[in-house]
């Protein structure tokens, strides 16, 4: 599956670039002249994505996932860095020279039904996209592509009139999917899409969503904390923690060596469905919590958890570092431990 | 069976007919006449508009016209003046129906005015959020602070009587509410994600609001309206009992109940007829919301 992309992705330029991108969320804090403090979701994130490729962003709970896909989108307006599309920096771009872009961009959220509008028929909620950037179709143009992208997705195209409510939750997945498709979009951001579906619907989504991209050359953003889809679906992952990019490899290598103490312990934490290795494996198991945004620690994010925490990590915070070919890496250690 | 073959006969199956859809209004019609008491008012207040549209034919006498054999008398089938004359020998039972039409246009006009200023404002308060929706909030917290019969006065004092003024004071004041309610809805649901995903197609911020915001945030419109009319019509009444509002010899139930209150002892139809069907069509009104809010949100019950 991925042997196609990755000779592929080469020799094509990337068609998004991030670039130290910051999203800090102003807090007001409780004294009437204290300053705002800077909640940093997103601290300086960098990474390049390929047509067709499939990127994985993985990790815990509030480390900023989302938030980097919406920032990508400017759903959320970035504090600094750069977001270049096809080489354009859309960081700031006023909507006007937003809009066109629009089309190339997508998202897939992770509540199924919550992203559909409960008063809107399935057929407008796909149609929406189109009636916005291509009015000159006609009603029965437009009609005609929400059957045919219906069916493309696995949705029986006579069900255009029903409403969200009426469907299932791996059913309105695919109707946010055929809502996202139906531009023919580059690059869609699926934000946890699978999360709320159970696991044999997941397995269809996914599938469906490796045709697609297949099919349409689509470049994916697969948000996740599920470390046995990422493997399946992405060709490379880049793991988060508090807002900083700690790995960035390809699958293969970040699976069979992950270089960073985060993504050794993510790792070690996928079961293995086999019992006798299971039982036998080593486990990292990192004690504490995410510490706040608010306030993270000096130096490198992650020493806090770190079981190979030394004073130099307290100081300077570590760069990502190309370690191989396909593997990028920031922490201070990464050769010793 | 491999993709092309399945999705063929997907889309063979799309030549069928289309199903369909149900949809939340749909369901919540059925929910609302399943509901007595909402059926019930419904037709209740159908009647009594009814009669207030064909006042004229119902009745040989005209709202100002003075029987001067009929001065005050009681209601009597057989000179036609079912519920009595007034104080001035005028038939009650029309002038009950002109009330009607006065109270009911009142009802319907103010909460008209108010239910389109007040969405769209408390819409686009909630929706932009921040400093609009600051700006925006408090102007409507000074025009709350300002005393309703005070407003009143001034507007007649510098405009002089008229009906309109009544139609104009109504809808200035009730949108404030409408606006509030919505603006709270709306800013529960512009962090959904079927909103973002608008933002992320680049639908355009007009039509988010027409299409996304207000269609949601609808049923507790309509809940709020229906409780809206009453409390105009009740406003009504209360400004023309003191005076203040439809001029002779148009009248309203508020005029028409006022008058009765004056010769309660002496002849009680003039204060029972136009008091039963004020208190009628208050019932009614507040019977639909009743049941209107349950429809539409069968969680709550």
């Amino acid at each position: 599956m991925s042997v196609m992309n990755k000779s592929a992705k080469k020799d094509a330029s990337p068609i998004l670039s991030v670039r130290d991108l910051k999203v800090h969320f102003p807090i007001s804090s409780k004294g009437l002249f204290a300053p705002d403090r800077q909640l940093k979701a997103v601290d300086g994130v960098n990474f390049d994505l390929y047509p067709g490729e499939t990127l994985g962003v993985v990790g815990e709970s509030g480390c900023g996932k989302s938030t980097l896909g919406r920032a990508i989108l400017q759903l959320i307006p970035p504090t600094d860095g750069q977001v270049a599309w096809l080489g354009k920096n859309i960081v700031g771009a006023p909507h006007r020279d937003m809009q066109p872009l629009r089309r190339d961009l997508q998202i897939i959220f992770q509540d199924p039904l919550a992203s559909l509008n409960p008063r809107m028929t399935i057929g407008e909620i796909i149609a929406e996209p189109l009636v916005t950037h291509k009015p000159e179709l006609g009603k029965e143009e437009i009609k005609a592509r929400v059957k045919r992208m219906m069916a493309r997705v696995g949705l029986l195209p006579q069900m255009i009139n029903r409403y969200p409510h009426e469907f299932s939750g791996g059913q309105c997945q695919r109707i946010g999917i055929a809502r996202a498709m139906i531009l023919e979009p580059k690059l869609i951001v699926c934000d946890e899409p699978v999360s709320a579906l159970d696991v044999s619907i997941q397995a269809q989504i996914v599938n469906l969503l490796q045709e697609l991209q297949r099919e349409f050359d689509l470049s994916l953003i697969f948000i996740s904390h599920d470390l046995s889809i990422v493997r399946h679906i992405c060709h490379r992952i880049m793991v988060l923690y508090l807002g900083n990019v700690a790995e960035l490899a390809d699958r293969d290598s970040i699976y069979a060596a992950p270089r960073h103490p985060y993504t050794k312990a993510l790792i070690s934490a996928v079961p293995i469905p086999d019992p006798e290795i299971e039982r036998n494996k080593e486990r990292i198991v990192l004690t504490g919590d995410l510490p706040s945004p608010l306030s993270p620690p000096s130096g490198c994010v992650f020493r806090t958890r770190c079981p190979f925490a030394k004073d130099k990590c307290a100081q300077e915070p570590p760069v990502l570092e190309r370690v191989s070919d396909s593997q990028e890496v920031a922490c201070h250690f990464h050769d010793s431990i | 069976m491999n993709k092309s073959e399945k999705t063929a006969l997907l889309q063979s199956a799309g030549a069928a007919e289309e199903i369909e859809g149900r949809s939340l209004w749909r369901d919540a019609r059925i929910r609302l006449f399943r509901n007595k008491a909402a059926v019930g008012s419904m037709i209740i207040l159908g009647i009594i508009t009814l009669l207030a549209i064909f006042a004229p034919l119902l009745s040989p006498y005209a709202y100002d016209q003075i029987d001067w054999g009929y001065i005050q008398e009681g209601p009597n089938w057989e000179n036609g003046h079912i519920f009595g004359t007034d104080g001035n020998g005028r038939d009650l039972f029309i002038r009950v129906l002109y009330g009607a039409r006065v109270s009911l246009a009142v009802g319907l006009l103010a909460t008209t005015v108010s239910l389109i200023i007040g969405v769209t404002y408390g819409a686009v308060a909630g929706y932009f959020g921040g400093k609009i929706d600051s700006i925006m909030m408090r102007f409507v917290d000074v025009l709350y602070s300002l005393p309703f019969m005070f407003f009143v006065i001034m507007l007649m004092v510098v405009f002089g009587r008229n009906i309109f003024l009544i139609f104009v004071a109504l809808g200035a004041v009730e949108w404030l509410t409408m606006a509030r309610i919505v603006r709270g809805q709306t800013l529960s649901l512009r962090r959904r994600e079927f909103i973002e995903a608008a933002h992320a197609t680049g639908v355009s911020n007009f039509k988010i609001i027409f299409r996304h915001i207000i269609p949601n945030v609808l049923g507790p419109v309509i809940v709020y309206m229906t409780l809206t009319i009453p409390q105009v019509i009740l406003t009504e009444s209360f400004l023309s009992f003191l005076g203040l509002g439809v001029q002779e010899p148009l009248t309203s139930w508020g005029v028409l109940i006022s008058e009765g209150a004056k010769v309660i002892e002496a002849s009680t139809w003039m204060l029972i007829y136009p008091a039963v069907f004020l208190a009628l069509t208050l019932f009614c009104f507040n019977f639909i919301g009743d049941g209107l809010r349950d429809a539409l949100d069968p969680k709550d019950r």
